[in-house]
Parts: structure tokens; sequence; C-alpha cells
């Protein structure tokens, strides 16, 4: 009986080993350890034993017994556990397939351009003031100091309603607006962004449609080292710290002196080449300090006040940053084009 | 302005500044020099020949055989195709071995048998320009005077061994429209000395007044006119080296008269114009506005009709010259002019700038009577002249000169303190530094106690105020020595108003749904211009647009992008979304500023979604666009007060089209193009939209509050209608929403069903109804009382039947 029960243990084992499936498993359990198992079977002949080995061989048995179950136990778990492997192997994916597209859009380049002057100046207490496009004669041009019949003011250049309405040709309409608002007091200092228009014909340089960028700070005791100071921020800010400017005297009917401030090339460090018609700078903007005609026609008194104006085209600083080799692209809005200005630098 | 680097050196000592250095100082200091021409750039071995003989080619109608003295040993044979070659001329010949513009280099040739050792030059060979030619050489070589050297470089010849810069004026600086205004300039620059010219005439006994009357009618138009006369001229060409400096200048070369006015309007800035005298047709001038209809042939052979607001020379009775602008064909110098009256005056800048806009016409007179010329040089400019008669013309000068003079010219006296000019500027100059300044461009200068009193000579009419004066020191001193500073004061806060911050939020939205931001025109065409307007209005015209495609301001910015779609579709971009904020106007008539309000549009056609290798694809429709909606109302804070009404709007697919109500008000649309006009502009299906946004981002919004997280559980029922085809989703869940009340949180549509198993005319609509009490645990009976509530209205109020 003994011999019988450790032969029921080996082949038990044994099958329990060669045992492929958590089923099979299973019916090795249910057929050695259930009701109507061998081992049931065997301790059946156990009432033809003395009553002292009984209890010895019903020991043996419960051990066979334990023997048998925890082996199907181990087995149970690294069949469960390759089980799990085996159904990770299935679902595994390739990880190297392109990810699902999330739909996203983004800022025409103007407006970056634009948001990243506003956000500059906004940072050194200018607000942004916008206006409308179509302006009166006046605040286009003669608050301007530039009286009717002042050649910088040829009809042929400009998109008129009617004698006195026109299509803004600046934002500088702006800056006479907000002067007059703030009747003669205070100190301003304003950011003006906006659409103008003139009379050319679109090429590759050209636009009768293009964005503008003024700024125009009034207070006592403004200088045009304040000026030349400003512009020296903006320019390291907008197109890197290693950028110098330089000022070189202009002319513009608004401002007394004016300059144009140029920026040191990028590619060739100031030493000229291509990118700068071989003089070093490529020319950003026009700026001057506010003519004192300006402010005294905004009702400010010029022997007390003095200020600074500046203005650049969007444009030209786009084409500048991102190397855009036709202003019609900012107009046409073709999708490759549009989508090439997502990035955040 | 095109300044010879040579000729300038005639009034300033250019010596140890080399041409591109000039040029940089003069454009750090004030006037922008745009680029330094070299004239000879790329020409080498180019020498004066002599024809010794010519005779036609043996093998070809069109060539010459030449014989060319070159100043070597032997004269060389070249053939040349010029018509005009001949026997005895003094010619620029290119030798073998010589290169010419364009690297083109000369080698010893053959042409049809013939031997070729060199080539004779025409002047555009030589680099200049077929418009700068005079006119007899403009189709052939050019013949040089009898008194050239042969074997001499021709290029020095004709004085093109020179650079030339262009400055870029403004319009303020018209002083330098002249090589003495430059020379002042420059002088100033360098700290260097002007020299200026001294004419010297020797007249004749025979008195000018004897030949000729002025009189003058339009004082205010021609202050001054200075009349001269010349006798005895012999026409001819002019000197070579007054030749080349003209064509340095960009003027071309006529002949000695001619060419002599040219010469000193360049060198004065003062324009001056020969007549003929014997063609004047009388002993008199009159200078006085024209009559109405009057007319005029101008040199360029133009028949010019003439309005009262032009001035003209006349005869006494006949135009002779349009003042200022352009002289009379009548009365123009020719080969057989004896006698010349040269006109040297002063008129005003507006009237000639009238005129020569009315009739097309910028002459170099005109150009600088429009900015203002020198009074002081009007008599100095007809004495070089008359001197030059004197000498390359064989003139004889008759005594005096006959004037009318109203003209009262008194220089600017402009003071200044020393405190202004450093309070401005932000520097420390000296007073002794500023004085230097001053001295420098030969500004009469007295100062007290630093307080300066400028006397501005009267070429530089540009200078009015003090701030003028602060320029010119400013620019002197040198920008580059300004210090660089921030303005101090009183700071403000910098900051976005609530609107533009609204904006930008938009912005970030809509791109953030997958929609690219456009920029396109305001101005657009008659048909476009109120297409999809929000309201109709009389669009903006302009008064003289360039093109129809331009003419009028747009009502509305749909129209635009759909343009956009169109030309993205056409260049295999085939899904597009695109959005612009952008300004549209309402015209209020032409005398008054329209009003501009600020739109929002968006147009998305093509895949929504693409995820190709997944077998995910999503073409766009209405509700795509609507859902973007949705979420930036939602944004905003708005989503409560959104109303979508079904409507019909033209140029929109009238089933699939809704009108936005914000509040109640009307503030915009959204809908499918019409299938006919997508088919006009070869779109696929489109949706849009256009909205007011300044209503939106302008709209009261109660403050952001938090709302307690629920403690307690939601109740959700899900109720199917029947409802009619025609009842809109909207309205069943209004009325859900009404008669749910307080407990009723959220009424959800989750299916719509409209198939065969529908009783015709009819469709299912399923709805999810989510009960909440935030008080406590609601009961079953509690909800069933409200849910009922709510399936009686809508039976009630939209004929709902439950679907089973
Ligand atoms: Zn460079």
């Amino acid at each position: 009986m003994q011999e019988r029960l450790k032969e029921l243990q080996q082949e038990a084992l044994e099958a329990v080993q060669k045992a492929v499936d958590l089923k099979e498993l299973n019916e090795i359990r249910v057929s050695y350890l259930g009701k109507k198992g061998p081992i049931t079977e065997v301790l059946k002949g156990m009432g033809k034993l003395s009553a002292e080995e009984r209890p010895k061989m019903g020991a043996l048995a419960n051990e066979v017994r334990d023997i048998i179950s925890s082996g199907i136990e181990e087995k149970q778990k690294v069949l469960e556990e390759e089980a799990v492997q085996k159904k990770l192997a299935s679902e595994t994916i390739d990880v190297t397939l392109p990810g699902r597209p999330v739909n996203s859009g983004n800022h025409h380049p103007l407006t970056r351009i634009i948001e990243e002057i506003e956000d500059l100046f906004i940072g050194m207490g200018y607000t942004i003031a916008e206006g409308p496009e179509v302006e009166k004669d006046y605040y286009n041009f003669e608050a301007l100091n530039l009286p009717k019949g002042h050649p910088a003011r040829d009809m042929q250049d400009s998109f008129y309603i009617s004698e006195e309405i026109l299509l803004r040709t600046h934002t500088s309409p702006m800056q006479a607006r907000t002067m007059e608002k703030n009747e003669g007091k205070g100190p301003v200092r304003i950011i003006c962004p906006g659409k103008v228009y003139r009379r050319d014909n679109d090429d590759a340089t050209h636009s009768h449609q293009f964005m503008q960028i003024e700024g125009l700070v009034v207070d006592e005791n403004i200088r045009m080292s304040d000026l030349k100071g400003t512009l020296d921020v903006f320019a390291k800010k907008m197109f890197g710290d290693d950028r110098e400017i330089r000022l070189r005297p202009s002319f513009f009917p608004f401002t007394e002196p004016s300059v144009e401030m140029d920026i040191s090339c990028k590619i060739c460090k100031g030493h000229g080449c291509n990118v700068c018609k071989g003089t070093g700078w490529i020319e950003i903007l026009g700026a001057g300090m506010v003519h004192p005609n300006v402010l005294e026609m905004a009702g400010y008194d010029s022997t007390k006040y003095t200020g600074f104006a500046f203005g650049m085209g969007p444009e030209r600083i786009a084409m500048l940053k991102y190397g855009v080799d036709d202003i019609r692209h900012y107009y046409t809005n073709d999708i490759r084009f549009l989508k090439q200005f997502s990035m955040h630098e | 302005m095109f300044v010879s680097y040579k000729w300038l050196q005639e009034y300033v000592d250019l010596t140890g500044v080399t041409a591109d250095e000039l040029a940089e100082k003069i454009t750090k200091s004030g006037i922008e020099v745009e680029g330094v021409e070299v004239l000879n750039e790329g020409i080498k071995g180019v020498v004066i020949g002599h024809v010794l003989e010519r005779e036609q080619h043996p093998n070809a109608d069109k060539l010459n055989k030449c014989l060319v003295d070159v100043g070597e040993d032997q004269p060389v044979q070249i053939i040349c195709g010029a018509p005009n070659v001949d026997k005895g001329q003094k010619v620029a010949v290119a030798k073998v071995g010589a290169v010419l513009p364009g690297n083109f280099k000369i080698k010893k040739a053959k042409l049809r048998g013939e031997e070729s050792h060199g080539m004779i030059c025409s002047l555009q060979e030589l680099g200049v320009e077929t418009k700068l030619v005079a006119k007899e050489y403009s189709e052939g070589i050019f013949v040089f005077p009898g008194n050239v050297t042969v074997g001499e470089d021709a290029i020095s010849e004709l004085n093109r061994d020179d650079q030339v810069l262009e400055l870029g004026l403004t319009p303020n600086r018209a002083d330098c429209l002249s090589m003495l205004g430059v020379a002042y300039e420059v002088a100033a620059i360098l700290g260097r000395d002007v020299k200026l010219p001294n004419p010297e005439v020797q007249t004749t006994s025979e008195k000018a007044s004897d030949y000729i009357k002025v009189t003058v009618e339009a004082n205010e138009d021609n202050p001054l006119y200075v009349a001269k006369v010349i006798k005895n001229v012999t026409i001819g060409p002019s000197p070579l080296w007054m030749q080349g400096r003209l064509m340095a200048a960009g003027i071309r070369p006529h002949n000695n008269v001619v060419d002599i006015t040219n010469y000193v309007l360049l060198e004065y800035g003062q324009p001056l114009h020969a007549f003929d005298y014997d063609r004047l047709g009388s002993k008199e001038i009159l200078v006085r506005r024209a009559k109405n209809g009057e007319e005029i042939v101008t040199l360029d052979d133009a028949k010019r009709t003439l309005t009262e607001d032009h001035l003209v020379i006349t005869n006494g009775s006949e135009p002779v010259a349009l003042a200022g602008v352009m002289g009379g064909a009548n009365s123009e110098v020719q080969s057989d002019t004896t006698t010349v009256l040269l006109e040297s005056a002063y008129f005003k800048g507006l009237t000639i700038r009238g005129a020569s806009k009315d009739h097309g016409l910028r002459s170099e007179a005109s150009s600088r009577y429009e900015k203002g010329i020198d009074p002081n040089r009007v008599r100095l400019a007809a004495e070089r002249a008359v001197e030059m008669l004197a000498l390359y013309a064989g003139g004889e000068i008759l005594e005096g000169s006959v004037e009318v003079d109203t003209l009262k010219v008194e220089p600017a006296v402009v003071s200044i303190t020393l405190e202004k000019i450093n309070s401005v500027i932000g520097t420390t100059i000296t007073a002794d530094e500023v004085i230097s300044i001053f001295e420098k461009l030969r500004f009469e200068v007295t100062s007290d106690n630093e307080t300066f009193t400028v006397t501005v000579p009267t070429r530089r009419g540009d200078i009015t105020i003090e701030e003028d004066l602060i320029e010119e020191v400013a620019r002197l001193y040198g920008y580059d020595n300004l210090p660089k500073t921030l303005p101090v004061g009183a700071s403000t806060p910098g900051k976005l108003s609530a609107y533009q911050q609204k904006r930008r939020v938009v912005r970030k939205y809509l791109e953030g749904t997958g929609l690219f931001q456009a920029v396109t025109y305001s101005l657009t065409s008659e048909a476009k211009a109120a297409q999809y307007a929000l309201e109709q209005r009389e669009p903006v015209a302009l008064a003289m647009p360039m093109s129809e495609d331009r003419s009028k301001l747009r009502l509305s910015i749909l129209p635009q992008l759909l343009e956009v779609v169109k030309y993205n579709l056409a260049r295999q971009n085939d899904s597009v979304s695109v959005y612009e904020i952008g300004t549209v106007f309402l015209g209020k008539g032409n005398e008054e500023q329209p009003e501009e309000r600020e739109h929002m549009a968006a147009a998305i056609t093509g895949l929504w979604n693409l995820h190709q290798w997944q077998g995910e694809k999503k073409e766009v429709d209405f509700f795509v666009l609507k859902g973007i909606l949705e979420g930036m109302f939602a944004k905003l804070g708005l989503q409560t007060e959104v109303e979508y009404r079904q409507t019909a709007i033209e140029g929109l697919h009238p089933g699939r089209t809704a009108e936005i109500y914000l509040s109640g008000k009307k503030i915009g649309f959204i809908g499918q193009v019409h299938p006919t006009v997508q088919k006009e502009l070869d779109l696929k299906e489109t949706y849009v939209c256009e909205l007011l946004l300044e209503a939106i981002l302008t709209a009261d919004v109660s403050p952001l509050q938090y709302e307690a997280i629920p403690k307690y559980p939601s109740i959700t029922r899900d109720i199917a209608l029947v409802v009619d085809q025609g009842k809109a989703a909207g309205e069943l869940e209004s009325i859900i929403k009404e008669a749910g009340g307080s407990l009723l949180k959220e009424a959800k549509v989750f299916d719509l069903y409209e198939g065969e198993h529908m009783e015709p005319g009819k469709k299912s609509i399923a709805f999810s109804l989510r009960y909440f009490n935030p008080e406590k645990t609601l009961t079953d009976e509690e909800v069933t009382k409200v849910h009922d509530k709510v399936l009686h209205a809508v039976e009630e109020k939209a004929g709902a039947v439950l679907r089973g």
C-alpha cells in the first residue's frame, strides 16, 4: 500500500511536470486528488490494515496528497506566468508606427512678429493702441506735420475715399489720436500695430496692404539717447544679444531729428556680405524725436514735453528673421507656408 | 543725385579719402549713399586710335575694313561694323588683349576672311547706358575731337576713370541736388575747405537791355527772373571732360550750349534755360499764367494743353516754355543758333510741382524747383553759365542782365541754448564743440552765455527751427557717440486691454483646434465686397482704385477666405482649415469714416482627422465647425448665452445654415457653402462661419466662481423621443430643461435615428438626462416625479412620443 502511494506520487508528479496548460493541470488535479481518484481508492483498502498501521498510512496518504497538490500549485504558477507572457507577447505593437496626429494650427507669421514686439514693449511699460484703418486726412497727414501740398503726401501714393478720407498709410494717426485724448498731459508710451495701405503694385517686395508697428513715448525730459537705448533693447531681444545697432540721420516730416536704425548683419557680423550688400548693416526701422509741430497740434507744450517715435514693418522683420523672400507669401496664405511658423523658438 | 568723385575734387580736397570711405562717411552723417559705381569697372586696354584708311569690306556689305594707328610701330587692320566709322576719325580702340565690361576679351579674329586686330568701340561697349549717349553716336562708334593724342588711354580721355556716388536724398536735403551743396556737406564732414568757382566774364559794350525786355505778371510764382544775352555762339560739341561729367551725373550730352546749362544746373542746383534769341519771335519775355486751353509743343515734341494753373514764359503773346519744367520746341537752340537768351529764374515750387504732375513730366529742372532752390544762386549760376558760353561756345556776353526782382531773400536766424541741445540729444557736448560744428557747416554763429544765434545760409532752406539745428549738431557729433539710455520718470504699467487679451485667447483656442490664421486683403472687388455680409451696406469705394479687383472695402471676410481655400486646393493642399480675425468696413457715405468692426471668419474643407494606417478618416462637416465655435464660446464663458437658429442665407446651403445669436442678438452665421458656389470656386464640401467678434469679446461675463464637487450620486435616465422630422433637437432640449427644473443637471443628445423602422416624416432623438441634488442623495421617487414632468412637457409642447 505504501508502495502504491509512492508510485502514485511519482506518477502524478511526472504528469504535472508534463502538463502544458492550466486545463491539463486541472484534469490532473481532479484525477489524482478527486474523490474518485486513485489515492482515495488506495485508502479504501485501509480497512485491511492493523490499528497501528492505519494512522501511519493515513499520514502517508495525506503527505502524498500535499506533495502532489503543492506540485500542482507550483506548476500552476509557472503555467499562469507563461500564459501572461504569452498574452503580452500577443499584444505587442510596433512602437515605431506613427502616432495619431493632433490637429493644431498656428499664428500667421506677421501676428507672431507683432505679438513678440508687443510683448517686448509691454514689458517696458507700453500699452497697445489700435485705431481705424480708414482715417481722416487730418490724422493721417496734417496732425503729423504733413500739411496739404506737402510733397511727401502725394495723392498718387495713397488710397483716398474722398478728399478728407483715406486708407491710412501708416499707423501714426494713432499717435496723434492718443496724444489728443491725453489732452496734453502726462506720459504716453504706446505701440500701434495694424494694417496700412499704399498705392503700390504687388510684387516680391511691394504690397498695397501691409503691416506696421509704431511706437511713441512722450514725457518731460525724453532724450534722443533714450530712443537709442530703447531701440538697442529692442534689437537685442528681437534679433539676439550679439547684434549691434547704428543710427543714421534721415528725414521724416513728423520727427526732427530723424534717424534710420540698422542692425549689424548676422551673417558677416558687420564685415560686409551679400545679405547686407557689403555694408555690414541691415536697415530695420525709422525713428526720431517727435517734431514740435506734432506735439503742439496734439495739445502738448513742446517747450515742456519731448518724445520719440519709431516705426517698422513686420513683413520686413519676418523676412530678416525667417528668411521669407517674397512679401506676397504673407497674403496668399498657402497652408504649406503658414504651417512653417508653428515652432516655439 | 549722382556725384562724380573726380568732379567733387574740384571743390573739396579729397586726399586720403577713397570714394568708398567717403560714401561711408556721408552715409553715417546724414545722406544715404546707395551705391558707388566704378565707371571703368572691367575695362582694360582701350586707347585712342586714328583711322588712317577705311574701305568697304570685300566680302560684307555692312562691314568696314579700317587701318588704324593705335600709337604702336605699325597701324593695325580692324574690321568695324559701325555705320559711322570713317577715315580721319579719332576713335576708341580696344586692342588685342583688351577687356570690355562683362569680361569680354578682345582677341585677334578673322571676319569674312579679313583679319581684325581689335575693335573700334561705341560708348555702350565701354559701359555707358544708351540713354546717356549723345544722339549722333547712339547708333555707332563715338568720335573724339581731333585734339586727342593717339595711343592715350581712351577711358581717361572720356573722364570715365571715375567713381560715382549715388546719393539717396530725403526731401529736406534739396541742397545736395548740386555739386556745390554736396561739396559743403563733404567739407563739413571732413572738416576741410570748400573752393567755390569764381566766374570771370568779359562783356561787350552792347547791353542786354537793348535786346530784351522782361515783364513778370505772375510775381507770386516767379519773384525773380534774370535774362542774359550771348551773341555769336558757335554750336558744337562741348568739351570731352564736360560730356564725361554730364554722363556720370546721368545727363545725355547734346551740344555745347545745352550742355553748359545742364552743367551749371548740376554745379549750382540752379535750373537754366537757353532760348534761341532769333527764334523767340519778339524782343520781349512775358511771364504769366497760361490761359485755359492754350497750347505749347515742348522740347520732347509733345503738344501740351495748358490751364490757368500753369506758369508759362511767353514772347509777349505765344508761350515759349513751360516755366521750370521744359522749354518750347519753337525757341529751341539748334545747330544754326547764333544768339542765345539765357534764363535763370526763381519759380515757386508748388506751381512747378503742379505743372510737372499735370503733364507727367519730371525734369532735372522741375525736380529742383519742387524741392526749393537757393535764391542766392540765381545770378551766380547765370554768371557761371555765360563764362562757360564764352569759353566753350565762343559767345560774346552782352553787358548786364535784364531782371525782374520782387524776391525778398532773408536768411533764417535761429537761436538755441547749449542746455536745450544737450537735453534733447542726451549728451554733454561743450559750447566749443557746438560752435565748431556750425563753423564746419559754414553757418554764421554768434554765442552769448551758451546761447547760440545761427544765421542759416539760404542754400539750407530746410533749417528753420531749433530742432533742425539740434539735428545738425547731433549728426555731425555722430550718432555713434550718443549714449544709450532708457526713459526716466514715472513708469507706466504696460499691459494688454481686456479686449486684446481675449482676442489672443480666441486666436490660441482656434489654432489649438487645428485652424491656421490667415491674413487677407481688405480691398476687394465690387462683387465680393458685400458677399456674406452680416449687415448689408453700400461698400466703401476708393476714389481712384488701381484695379477693379481692389476697388472696394470688404463688408465680410469670408469671400477672401474662400479664395484662400481655392488657392490651396489648386495646389494639392486637400485639407484646409483657416480663420481670420480682421476689420470690415460699414460705409456711412464718402465724407465720413466708415464704421469699422472686427470679425472672425473660418473655413474648413477636406479631412478633419486622418490616421491612415489605423484606417481612421473623418471628413469635415457642419458639426466639426459648430463644435469649434461651441468650444470658443465656452472658453469665453458664453456657452449658455448662444443659440443656433436654422435659416437660409444666400450663398450657403439652405438646409445646412444657422444664424448664431448671443444673448438674443444676432452675431453671425455658420453653414455649408452652397453647392453651386462650391462648384463655381472649384471647392469641395466647405463649411464656414463669420462672426461679429467684437460683440463676443465685449459681452458681459459673470466672473469665474468655484462650484462644489458633488458629494452625492446623480441618477441618469435615457429617453428616446419620436417627433416630427422638422422638430429641432434644440427645441426639445429647452423644453426638457425648463421642465426638469433645478434637479435636472444635464440633458444630452446621444442618439438620432431617421431610418426605415420609423413612421414616415418622423425621427427619433434620444436624450440622456442626469438628475442631481447637491444637498442629498436623490430617491427614485423624487426623480420619477420630475422625469414624468419632463415627459409630459415634451409630449404636450413638441408632440413627442416616448419610443418603446
Ligand atoms: Zn553681412
